[in-house]
């Protein structure tokens, strides 16, 4: 039966064309998934669909749920609508609940609007919808407040709040971006068994094909506020009609080109680092506790190697990076770079820095807006004891070593998109000729297609100057793809380590073998579902 | 699009920053010269604001008194900049040490001190003057900056670019001037701009009781204080006065608001 009808739909934002001539359609009992990289309008279609435009937005064609046309709607006949027929969950479920209202209120919010139900039967249904959603009364009474929850655990509540009054459909916008690979895959499965259970409509909005290919019945593939491509989902995965299907299907399973290791000259060795982080005192005179948050690290990084180390969010690998870069102190152990050690007693110094540079995640914040690029990229000749007489030739090359113009470098950051903000991210790390470069979650934020070009980039860089990398990273697929050998963390300790492909093939842990498992893998999932004759 | 708040604020400020500035080259009258005989004219085309119980042109005494208020305000949130940037830097960068508790719980004290109670007593002590009074305000604008500055610059310690800047091997000194204040300036000249409105008044008020400026530079305080008396027959000596003191803070607090929706990214309607 058809839900939902999205028919000629085209939206303008202050005259900037936004979506142009969308049509879809969503069955009861049906999920399907939206896909595009950014900008390409997936979350305006959605904004559309529940009618939460921002101001100056103006839209043309037909929404049509349930016989009903959502465009022609009143903006209080939407609110009857929005929470009742439609539900949302949101990227982020970080922000997305009331940090000082109960997790229980906060689901009984939404049945309070639309019904008459009286508190305590909405605090009831509430319970009931927080079991569904896997999470039970014993371990998470109403009463708990969304900061003690995992993140994880707060998507649960944000979906409670979206199907307590069992819409018949339901949006969800990047549902999993934020969370880690297992607790994504447990989400997905969540709203699977939900849209059965419930009959509904999802709409599931996302950029990783991964995730779609494993539960969605129909794909729309959207680039530049049109779909250029529809159709049931194995189906337009296995014949990439479209030349875009088929370029997002390359670049999000790109594997570059690169030597494998080489010499065995280590670069940066760890031996049972240690990191104690206080913890506040419980009692006034107590003595305040320890926690643990990297626990007797030992591995080697040879020159040239690409290493890989994954672990899901608070595992350590966020504050070892600090320890090696010397941002933080170690409380035991020691850090041997380019053969000079650092201890607990010792602290970093500049000619121990240079031989390391970092790349972090987001390239919106990497850069401080008010300098110009030469002076960004130039940054680390601080280290240096005097400054290069030839700074401006060495700026140059070195934005040219990761695709840029010489021009460039009078710019502001702003002007830059964010592919390019990570090449510039880059440039500053290889000024100074580093033998290491750490690379925290540095492609996790750019969509596929960037994020092959980077990674092309990356391995031609390592080959052609012998860097190592230390590649940090959640995202198994990538950390596949460019390195060499691989570490498996969880709360603080190095779990497994090995050659990578080996590690993929056979792991011996549990933990990565749960890892490697939840990942979303396109061809792994096609292959399961043809077999399931889908 | 520069906002309204902004334009009527920027020109009641600037009528009253010119009065200042034209009043070192001109004035209708002399402002100190006494003329018994005109005393407590009403405005006419000679005397615009009309004359005082001493027959001063009451239009030169404001033009004079706007110096006053000028140098004053300046000078004290000058003197708040000067202290509290680079204690709540300083505290910023420090985040959780003995230091950073010091500097802000000092800062709560001076907060918890009823401002001009304590310009009156510093006052009282040191002598009624102009320089006393601003350096009362001027302590009392140091923990408003210095709040302002740690604020701002915790948040901008947790963006990457400036742990690029500590992996590039710079202090933290170095990075509070270099990359966190060029970052903050736009706060800074809007809390300035509002201390400021805040310093006229502070400064019309300790004058009002006489522990500001001295006979004879005029002050707007001190207009008001004298006109208290004959508010029933030459309600003019009050209203003046009063006007400017309500204008100009006006203007300046509505320049500031102004700023701040130019400025201030946070509130900038983000266009994507």
């Amino acid at each position: 039966m058809t839900l939902l009808h999205v028919e000629n739909l085209s939206l303008s934002i202050n005259d900037t064309p936004i979506l142009n001539n969308v049509n879809f359609t969503i069955n009861s009992g049906e999920i399907l998934g939206l896909i595009g990289e950014s900008g390409s309008g997936k979350s305006m279609t959605a904004l559309s669909t529940i009618g939460l435009l921002p101001h100056g937005s103006s839209t043309s064609g037909a929404i049509i749920l349930d016989g009903n046309d959502l465009v022609q709607l009143s903006e209080k006949d939407l609110c009857d609508i929005r929470g009742d027929d439609i539900g949302m969950v949101f990227q982020e479920p970080m922000t997305a609940l009331n940090p000082v209202q109960t997790i229980g209120d906060q689901v009984a919010e939404t049945l309070r609007i639309h019904t008459k139900t009286s508190r305590r039967d909405a605090l009831k249904i509430a319970r009931d919808t927080l079991n569904r959603v896997g999470l039970p009364a014993d371990q998470f009474p109403l009463t708990r407040y969304p900061h003690e929850l995992s993140g994880g655990q707060r998507q649960r509540v944000v979906i409670a709040m979206a199907i307590a009054l069992r819409p018949k459909l339901l949006i969800a916008d990047e549902p999993t971006t934020a969370l880690d690979v297992t607790t994504q895959a447990q989400i997905l499965d969540l709203l699977k068994s939900l849209v059965d259970e419930f009959d509904m409509g999802l709409m599931l909005i996302t950029h990783d094909l991964g995730v779609v290919a494993g539960i969605a019945d129909h794909v729309a593939i959207m680039r530049k506020g049109e779909i250029v491509e529809a159709g049931p989902t194995v189906q337009v995965f296995q014949e990439l009609n479209h030349p875009y299907t088929r370029a997002l299907f390359d670049a999000s399973s790109h594997i570059p080109d690169r030597k494998t290791a080489r010499a065995d000259t280590p670069v940066l060795k760890l031996d049972n680092v240690t990191r104690d982080y206080p913890t506040p005192r419980r009692t006034l005179f107590g003595k305040p506790g320890y926690f643990r948050a990297v626990d007797g690290v030992s591995f080697t990084l040879n020159r040239g190697e690409n290493l890989g180390l994954v672990g899901e969010s608070g595992c350590g690998k966020s504050t070892l990076t600090r320890a090696i870069l010397g941002l933080d102190p170690i409380t035991s152990g020691t850090i041997e770079v380019h053969g000079q050690k650092i201890t607990s007693q010792t602290t970093t110094a500049r000619h121990i820095r240079r031989h390391m540079q970092v790349v972090f995640q987001d390239p919106y914040s990497s850069f401080n807006p008010r300098h110009k690029v030469a002076r960004l990229v130039s940054e680390p000749f601080h280290l240096l004891d005097t400054p290069p007489a030839d700074a401006r030739k060495r700026i140059d090359a070195a934005l040219a070593q990761v695709g840029l113009n010489a021009s460039d470098a009078d710019k502001y950051i702003h002007e830059f998109s964010g592919g390019q903000r990570q090449r510039i991210a880059i440039a500053r790390a290889l000024i100074i000729e580093p033998d290491l470069i750490i690379l925290d979650e540095a492609v996790s934020a750019l969509d596929v297609s960037i994020r092959a070009q980077i990674l092309d980039l990356l391995a031609d860089l390592s080959d052609r100057l012998d860097l190592s990398y230390l590649f940090i990273s959640h995202d198994l697929s990538v950390v596949r793809a460019i390195t060499d050998r691989v570490l498996i963390m969880k709360a603080g300790k190095i779990v497994e380590q090995g050659p990578t492909e080996e590690i993929f093939q056979n792991p011996t842990q549990l933990y990565t073998k749960q890892l490697i498992a939840a990942a979303p893998n396109i061809d792994l999932a096609l292959e399961k579902r043809e077999h399931a004759g889908v | 699009m520069i906002p309204k708040t902004l334009i009527i604020g920027a020109a009641l400020s600037a009528i009253f920053i010119a009065a200042a500035a034209i009043s070192f080259i001109w004035t209708p009258f002399d402002h100190a010269q006494l003329a018994i005989p005109n005393k407590l004219k009403l405005p006419s085309v000679t005397h615009w604001f009309g004359t005082d119980h001493f027959g001063r042109d009451i239009f030169s005494m404001i033009m004079v008194g706007a110096r006053t208020s000028i140098a004053v305000a300046v000078i004290a949130v000058g003197i708040g900049i000067v202290l509290g940037v680079p204690l709540g830097l300083t505290a910023a960068s420090l985040r959780g040490s003995w230091l950073d508790e010091v500097i802000m719980r000092s800062n709560d004290l001076i907060f918890a001190f009823p401002s001009l109670v304590i310009a009156i007593l510093i006052t009282a002590v040191f002598g009624p003057s102009a320089v006393n009074a601003i350096i009362a305000i001027g302590i009392f604008n140091t923990p408003v900056f210095a709040r302002i500055t740690r604020g701002a610059a915790l948040s901008l310690w947790s963006r990457d670019f400036l742990l690029a800047a500590r992996v590039a091997g710079k202090g933290k000194a170095r990075i509070s001037v270099e990359h966190i204040l060029p970052n903050i300036l736009n706060l800074l000249i809007v809390q300035g701009t509002i201390q400021f409105s805040l310093g006229i008044l502070a400064e019309a008020g300790l004058s009002y009781v006489g522990l500001g400026a001295q006979p004879p530079t005029p002050s707007w305080g001190r207009m008001l204080a004298e006109s208290q008396t004959m508010i029933s027959f030459a309600p003019h000596l009050a209203i003046f006065p009063g006007l400017a003191i309500v204008l100009t803070v006006l203007g300046l607090n509505l320049m500031g608001d102004g700023l701040r929706d130019l400025l201030d990214p946070r509130i900038r309607r983000q266009v994507t």
